[in-house]
């Protein structure tokens, strides 16, 4: 780890008016620590947000919830409202990492994760998104876990959250705050594809902080299955994992969200894959049409093909369990 | 920013709580936690497995939470109360956890041991492992090269419901 100096505001507008392209700000650390014992973030400065009062989860008006960026990633999934009213989420953040991890980690790092793309972690080899224009090895070399949707020829990397795809099915709202005043980003535009631009996970500005995630009123959306598969049963990040939840008129589906991890650069909403199921019954044959709209535009790369019968098989089991209120975990 | 001068990397006085004890301390910016107890203050029972969160053979308890101290700041614990495995027995009493793993043999070569116990500990805390398929899935972040794991899950299985909640001193947590 380089060395680097260390402040801690107790204010957000000090926070933000101490940041700039060679400082980060840090909570819980879990990554951006990880990413600076290997060299690949090296900030001159340390802004520690600890300090900052967003460690609060609110009832808005709306009838949703105002998140708190510092509340715990642990404390979040285990919050009584949560439990409650959006079991998807809490099923996706206990799916992540370990309950140590999940002890430190915030809500706004969460978002903040990046990849865990092996040549993104080796600095001995090219990668866009850490060296932009050095080229990028995963296309042609070991890319099993690399994405199937919306990549591009310089970045091939996949979005690592589990709690994100969540937050893609619910509909959240980043609440961010930068020099320039405060802003809200829809969950959808928050992160980005790779394009030519993959040093660019987000829409965020050096100088913008994440104060809070609102959830808008739950509706049928929170009480969602969240499906994980990876290569052991716990603690190991997706290969596919799929947020699903239907809202029914009897046997007939009158709408539904549908969100995939692990197979683009960020959390992978489809709407019209959504638009399929509208009207349709409760059936096998529905949500392998709703799989095959998603999947219709995916791209294996030489080790991944693997990836695209498992996503249609997850999104199918996914949305048959949020069909019977189940718990597919 | 200005760019940094030496006196900005000077230690950082820092006070808190470690294993029942008042302690101020001088750490620099980028000093771990794991490192600060390894290397500044001699408390070697937490280990540095990986060093990059995904073993768990660091897990200390701060404010009664089980975290990573390899991926923890020690500057970003002042004003904590933090535990370890040195701090968790009562002068020869030793805590019921590691009784339970004495008595179950729950270890094979015991690096790993120290952070399994308390991140066992940090599980009684969070009082949410009622069946041993949550005993399993919530002690996932403590790996075991020996394979001591039905060992392991045995032990904490009997030592959650004689392990104490954590009370911070002088308030809740």
């Amino acid at each position: 780890m380089n060395p680097f100096t260390y402040s801690r505001p107790s204010s957000v507008g000090e926070a933000v008016n101490l940041s700039g392209a060679a400082t980060r700000f840090i909570a819980g650390g879990t990554n951006l620590l990880d990413l600076m014992k290997e060299n690949i973030t090296r900030p001159e400065h340390l802004i520690d947000i600890t300090g900052l009062p967003l460690n609060e989860v609110t009832e808005t008006p709306e009838g949703g919830l105002m998140i708190g960026a510092l509340v715990s990633n642990a404390d979040l999934a285990w919050h009584p409202l949560i439990e409650e009213r959006y079991p998807l989420l809490s099923q996706a953040i206990l799916a992540g990492a370990s309950p140590q991890l999940r002890n430190m980690a915030s809500t706004g790092g969460n978002l903040l994760q990046r990849t865990r793309c092996y040549y993104f972690y080796d600095s001995t080899v090219p990668c866009n998104k850490r060296d932009p224009g050095s080229g990028c090895p995963a296309r042609d070399g070991l890319n099993r876990i690399h994405a199937i949707l919306g990549a591009s020829d310089e970045c091939v990397a996949t979005h690592p959250s589990d709690m994100c795809v969540a937050l893609a099915a619910l509909e959240a709202v980043v609440h961010v705050e930068g020099r320039a005043g405060s802003r809200r980003i829809e969950f959808a535009d928050f992160h980005r594809l790779p394009g030519d631009s993959p040093q660019r996970d987000n829409q965020l500005a050096d100088d913008e902080l994440i104060t809070a995630v609102e959830l808008p009123a739950p509706g049928f959306a929170g009480q969602g299955t969240y499906l994980k598969i990876r290569d052991r049963a716990s603690y190991a990040f997706a290969l596919i994992s799929v947020a699903a939840s239907l809202e029914l008129d009897g046997d007939v589906i009158r709408s539904a969200r549908l969100a995939l991890g692990g197979v683009a650069h960020k959390p992978w909403r489809d709407k019209a894959a959504e638009h399929v199921l509208i009207g349709k019954p409760v059936s096998r044959d529905s949500f392998a049409a709703a799989a095959d709209a998603l999947l219709a535009d995916a791209e294996p790369l030489e080790h991944n093909a693997f990836k695209v019968k498992l996503a249609r098989r997850a999104i199918i089991r996914a949305l048959s369990d949020a069909a019977v209120g189940g718990n597919a975990r | 920013m200005s760019s940094p001068t030496s006196q900005d990397f000077a230690g950082h006085a820092i006070s808190l709580t470690l294993n029942g004890q008042a302690r101020q301390l001088t750490v620099q910016p980028w000093t771990t936690l794991l490192d600060l107890l390894r290397d500044q203050l001699d408390l070697v029972g937490s280990k540095k497995g990986c060093d990059h969160g995904q073993c768990g053979a660091c897990t200390v308890l701060r404010d009664g939470k089980r975290i990573n101290s390899c991926l923890t700041l020690a500057i970003m614990c002042n004003g904590a109360e933090l535990t370890t495995i040195e701090g968790l027995a009562d002068g020869d009493q030793l805590h019921p956890m590691q009784q339970a793993f004495i008595k179950h043999d729950a270890f094979q070569c015991g690096y790993c041991t120290p952070g399994q116990i308390c991140s066992a500990v940090g599980l009684a805390n969070e009082g949410r492992a009622n069946s041993t398929a949550e005993i399993k899935e919530l002690m996932s972040g403590n790996l075991c090269r020996c394979g001591a794991y039905s060992n392991i899950v045995a032990a904490v299985e009997e030592a959650l419901p004689h392990t104490p909640q954590f009370e911070k001193a002088g308030g809740s947590r």
